[in-house]
């Protein structure tokens, strides 16, 4: 209770911010609209938050566009200033790491400890990173064939529109905004409904850090609105969207239908973790487990489809078990909780229901396979041994706590298995065998393969999807390129030297 | 035993450093600059006179001006000096910096630096020599081994720990600018504006690439996995110029501590004062012992123990060409040491008729007179074509003649003192050559005070390519302005030098410009400007003004070895 009344009033004190961020400004919604966010852990509502659609993306796109101007500030400032700012926003996001991890829990539903740690942690590193490669972003120059000299720009695309999921509000708003602003883009950022508050108080962090209006705008609201009215617009010339597979369409459907704006998608996955009988069986329970565990399950790397080599797999399953069982699920805020809510009730109700499916289908529930406790949308931390490949649970999506363990034979059988999805998001093999490591690393189709180790992510390693799990790479180098055309510029010469 | 935490009373020169009494800080009112009574050139433009009276003031002054012009950033004060008698400007240790510890010199040795201002003695500081050295290297390579907390730090913490160092020197940028221009002589508005702010700037700019020097994944044929790390050399030995001595330790600093690397550096004996407060800023910021160790001492002793060291994988030296040469031959005679070298120049600087006259002047005069002519890329041969001759020889003259000598300290001044009597004497043996020559002697020519190094903005004019000041480098206040008539010959004669650090080329015309930037041998050609410089953009020389390349991401590639590791893999797919 003492918890409850001290997050009551952290979240009077510090969600200020609830309302349209343009042009460094705050603004309520055209429409008048508001909409309110929820405490999952509580299922109470925190606060009401001003509900953006088409009208308003309109006025985010005109201030976009116009910080985005030749001439503008924005466009005529030193790459290195930029990543002066971003590298200031890093030190912004450091020194009120505690409030914005506290949202990011109270709002995500996500343990403190983690929110504090990791995903702060990878917020500052990442706008760090970020910030160091503005002003390092190469053109080239060209030898062409004849009198010529050619060379490249490496330009900013323009007004990037981004769509940011829930289950890491801040990680991914920065994985999304750091490498367009140092590239030099202009954005308009959707933060998910369920999850906009750290995206608000980013909004005043982004204006302290000395950022140009105009230059990033953040609009609060819904998919089928604001986030149809950015993926639709004629005038983003770029969107970026982190969701489902399902939207992912949607979002690359409607940019085809408009202007055929650029389009990156980081969308879901199936993720084949592959353990031998060579394998560290302690290193390689722990890393299963916390790679379908981690953040409730809510993480589309989430390791899902766990492949366990038959002399192993009783044992493996024993010790998952084990494992899974050692939970305290509880508020995210009070220390010692290990597990907290899902973020909202179509999740809950999405996860119970693909348990459901699992056991119908002849899956072996080990434990969990239900709610926890009588408020909030916990659900318990479940295990499945004797999984099939046909299955729903085997197949789809759950994005929860829901662990399915599968049995394998041999090398070649489980290499096709573990391909057979439509997703190619990430994949592990744990291994002591260094020819088994690197011809799994070759075979798997995945955006990211890990060797005797999961989840592992930082900034300088680019992220994305084989296949339906998304088109495109976020972070490292790599992700610089999403958001740059390149320039091809030939001047006429009297004369050629090498 | 020189004291070398300098309070009151150590070391010779306090005397006249102490010799204000008052507040920490003055404020002269702005526009007074403090100026003129007894210059004793008769023939000199309206801003070349000496402050004679403030002489004995030069360095430790407390005057504090606004910088002429109109748009001026607002200069901190300048916080040097002192209240009635202590040099608390120089309360730091000036000792050898080895394992994030002060040393005295093995030998317990000390030599004087010296305020180039007034001839005199500022302070006494350790001489490091091959014993030093050794201490230095086994510092180094302790911190270098496999498993040290350096080499096992995340390569983002790198980056962390050059960001904490820029952010330190920019706390302490104020202080940092007035002991350079104290121990260097350049203007102390030049000091804080420009290199303090590039060397904040460079640090920035490494340490962002410390995670971002990617190695390859190569697709070897065969069935083999290939990919290249780039690893760290090692031990890096580091020898420091004077002429812009923060600034090239930064431009060493960077790449060397970003790509991991650990290193020996000794500054300029001239010029030690800076970089030994910026030791203790790396001890602050969290380096590991040993990363960084810093000797101040001399060449032919602490730099030739660098150069020749068994146990130092590279050298990187920014100075004479002369010195250069011994380096080299001393990296081949031991180790055969990886070598850098960014040495002298004589770049030259091509004003086609075409050009924006008032423009090129103003460069062409900045790109000589900058930091006292002490710039290896200053543009010291001026070609001048024909038609345009007469006018841009007058209007160069005017600018010299208007060019303001005198107290670094004073916010007004355009022009310190050069860096010691050595470079003084040299400078007007040049002068006496060119007039003996035949060329023509338009303004200058003379020392411009009577006490401290300072020479007179001079001009020489009907130069001819084969003069000795039209070949060698100068390295002061001194113009050559030559005159060419087409491209084609201005080309070979721009070529035709050993040197090929830098070179210019003012023309509005496209075709000329990208015809004579592709034609000129030099590692840095500008386009109708002069000495612009960034972290991002490579520097260094062709011929014999070097080997290598500083800065941009080409700078980084002297601080690594690429390992290439290949493993058998029972099939290869693509």
């Amino acid at each position: 209770q003492q918890l409850s009344a001290m997050t009551d009033r952290f979240i009077h004190q510090n969600t200020k911010q609830t309302t349209i961020f343009i042009n460094n400004e705050w603004h309520d919604s055209i429409s008048g609209k508001k909409f309110p966010v929820f405490n999952p852990a509580t299922e109470e509502k925190i606060c009401e938050v001003e509900e953006g659609d088409k009208a308003d993306v309109d006025e985010a796109v005109k201030a976009a566009r116009k910080a985005f101007e030749l001439g503008s500030t924005w466009r005529t400032m030193d790459a290195s200033e930029r990543g002066r700012l971003l590298n200031k926003l890093a030190d912004l996001v450091e020194r009120d790491r505690l409030i914005l991890a506290t949202m990011e829990t109270v709002d995500g539903g996500k343990l403190f400890s983690t929110a504090y740690l990791m995903d702060l942690g990878a917020c500052i590193k990442t706008l760090r990173y970020c910030a160091g490669w503005a002003d390092k972003i190469h053109g080239r120059t060209v030898p062409m064939d004849g009198n010529f000299f050619t060379f490249t720009r490496h330009e900013p695309i323009g007004v990037c529109g981004q769509i940011i999921p829930w289950n890491f509000p801040l990680v991914m708003l920065i994985w999304k905004i750091a490498p367009a602003l140092c590239c030099g883009n202009t954005v308009v950022v959707k933060p998910a409904e369920q999850t906009p508050l750290s995206a608000l108080y980013m909004g005043s962090l982004i204006k302290e850090a000395g950022f140009p209006p105009g230059v990033v705008n953040i609009v609060p609201g819904f998919g089928p609105t604001a986030g149809a009215a950015i993926s639709h617009h004629m005038d983003i010339d770029k969107v970026a969207f982190t969701g489902s597979t399902e939207v992912g369409k949607l979002i690359k459907e409607a940019a085809g239908k408009s202007n055929l704006k650029r389009v990156t998608l980081e969308l879901g996955g199936k993720s084949p973790n592959i353990i031998f009988a060579d394998a560290d069986l302690d290193a390689a329970v722990e890393f299963a487990h916390i790679g379908l565990f981690y953040h409730q399950g809510q993480c589309c790397i989430a390791g899902s489809r766990i492949f366990v080599e038959e002399p192993i797999y009783d044992e493996f399953v024993r010790r998952s078990i084990e494992r899974a069982k050692k939970y305290t699920l509880g508020d995210p805020l009070k220390p010692g909780v290990q597990q907290g809510p899902q973020i909202d009730k179509e999740q809950f109700k999405k996860i119970l229901e693909l348990i459901e499916s699992g056991k119908k289908e002849g899956a072996k529930l080990e434990c969990g396979g239900g709610p926890w406790g009588d408020k909030g949308y916990f659900i318990q931390p479940t295990v499945f041994s004797n999984v099939t490949d046909d299955m729903r649970i085997a197949k789809e999506e759950i994005f929860g706590p829901v662990q399915q363990i599968m049995k394998f034979k041999t090398v070649d059988e489980v290499i096709k298995r573990a391909n057979n999805t439509t997703y190619g998001l990430a994949a592990a093999v744990f291994t002591k065998d260094i020819d088994k490591a690197l011809t799994f690393a070759a075979a798997l189709q995945a955006g990211t393969v890990w060797v005797n180790c999961y989840s592992a992510l930082s900034a300088q390693c680019p992220f994305g999807g084989f296949k339906m799990s998304g088109n495109g790479r976020e972070m490292g180098e790599y992700g610089l390129h999403e958001y740059t055309e390149v320039k091809t510029v030939t001047i006429k010469i009297p004369q050629k030297n090498s | 035993m020189a004291v070398n935490t300098l309070r009151k009373g150590k070391g010779h020169g306090e005397g006249r450093l102490s010799a204000e009494s008052g507040p920490l800080f003055q404020e002269h009112p702005v526009g007074s600059p403090v100026r003129g009574a007894a210059a004793r050139q008769s023939s000199r433009g309206p801003g070349h006179s000496f402050p004679r009276g403030r002489a004995q003031a030069l360095g430790a002054s407390l005057s504090v001006q606004r910088v002429p012009g109109e748009h001026q950033p607002k200069l901190p004060l300048i916080p040097l000096g002192s209240g009635s008698k202590a040099q608390p400007c120089l309360a730091f240790s000036l000792q050898i910096f080895i394992n994030n510890e002060w040393h005295d010199a093995v030998s317990k040795k000390t030599f004087p630096t010296i305020n180039p201002a007034t001839g005199e003695v500022i302070c006494q500081v350790a001489e490091g020599d091959k014993a030093d050295v050794d201490k230095a290297v086994q510092a180094a390579k302790a911190a270098f081994q496999l498993g040290s907390p350096w080499r096992r730090m995340d390569a983002s913490h790198r980056g962390k720990l050059l960001n904490r160092l820029a952010d330190l020197i920019e706390r302490d940028r104020a202080y940092l600018a007035a002991l350079e221009t104290l121990d260097n002589g350049k203007p102390y508005a030049i000091s804080y504006l420009v290199d303090l702010d590039m060397v904040v700037k460079c640090l920035r700019y490494f340490a962002g690439w410390s995670d971002k020097f990617h190695g390859k994944t190569i697709p070897l044929d065969g069935d083999f996995f290939c990919y290249t790390r780039h690893e760290p050399v090692g031990v890096c030995g580091q020898i420091i110029p004077w002429n812009f001595p923060l600034l090239m330790q930064a431009w060493k600093l960077g790449p060397a501590l970003a790509t991991g690397n650990v290193v020996v550096m000794k500054v300029a004996e001239q010029t030690p004062l800076s970089a030994l407060y910026v030791a203790n800023l790396i001890k602050e910021a969290g380096f590991p012992p040993g990363v960084v160790n810093i000797i101040p001492g001399y060449g032919p002793t602490a730099g030739a123990a660098i150069s020749s060291h068994m146990d130092i994988d590279k050298v990187a030296f920014t100075g004479s060409t002369e010195v250069g040469h011994l380096i080299q031959k001393a990296a081949a005679e031991s180790n055969l040491k990886r070598v850098t070298l960014e040495l002298g120049g004589k770049s030259p600087n091509i004003i086609m008729s075409d050009a924006d006259m008032d423009w090129a002047v103003d460069q062409a005069h900045f790109a000589l007179f900058f930091n006292q002519g002490q710039c290896c890329c200053a543009g010291s041969r001026t070609y001048v074509q024909e038609d345009v001759y007469n006018e841009f020889v007058e209007r160069s003259v005017e600018k010299a003649k208007a060019r303001v000598v005198g107290n670094p300290f004073d916010f007004k001044t355009e022009q310190g003192p050069q860096v010691d009597e050595e470079q003084f004497k040299k400078i007007l043996g040049y002068i006496s050559t060119g007039q003996r020559e035949g060329a023509k002697l338009l303004c200058g020519g003379n020392p411009a005070a009577d006490r401290g190094y300072f020479i007179q903005p001079t001009v020489f004019g009907d130069v001819q390519d084969s003069m000795t000041i039209a070949r060698e480098e100068i390295f002061g206040p001194v113009m050559q302005i030559l005159k060419f008539k087409t491209i084609e010959e201005v080309i070979e004669r721009a070529n035709d030098s050993k040197y090929g650090l830098a070179a210019a080329v003012f023309t509005k015309d496209l075709d000329k410009a990208n015809f004579v930037s592709q034609s000129l041998r030099a590692g840095t050609v500008w386009i109708n400007c002069y000495d612009v410089f960034g972290a991002q953009a490579p520097f260094g020389g062709y011929k014999a003004s070097g080997n290598g390349r500083e800065l941009g991401e080409y700078g980084l590639e002297a601080y690594v070895e690429v390992k290439n590791v290949t493993i058998k893999i029972p099939q290869k797919n693509s």
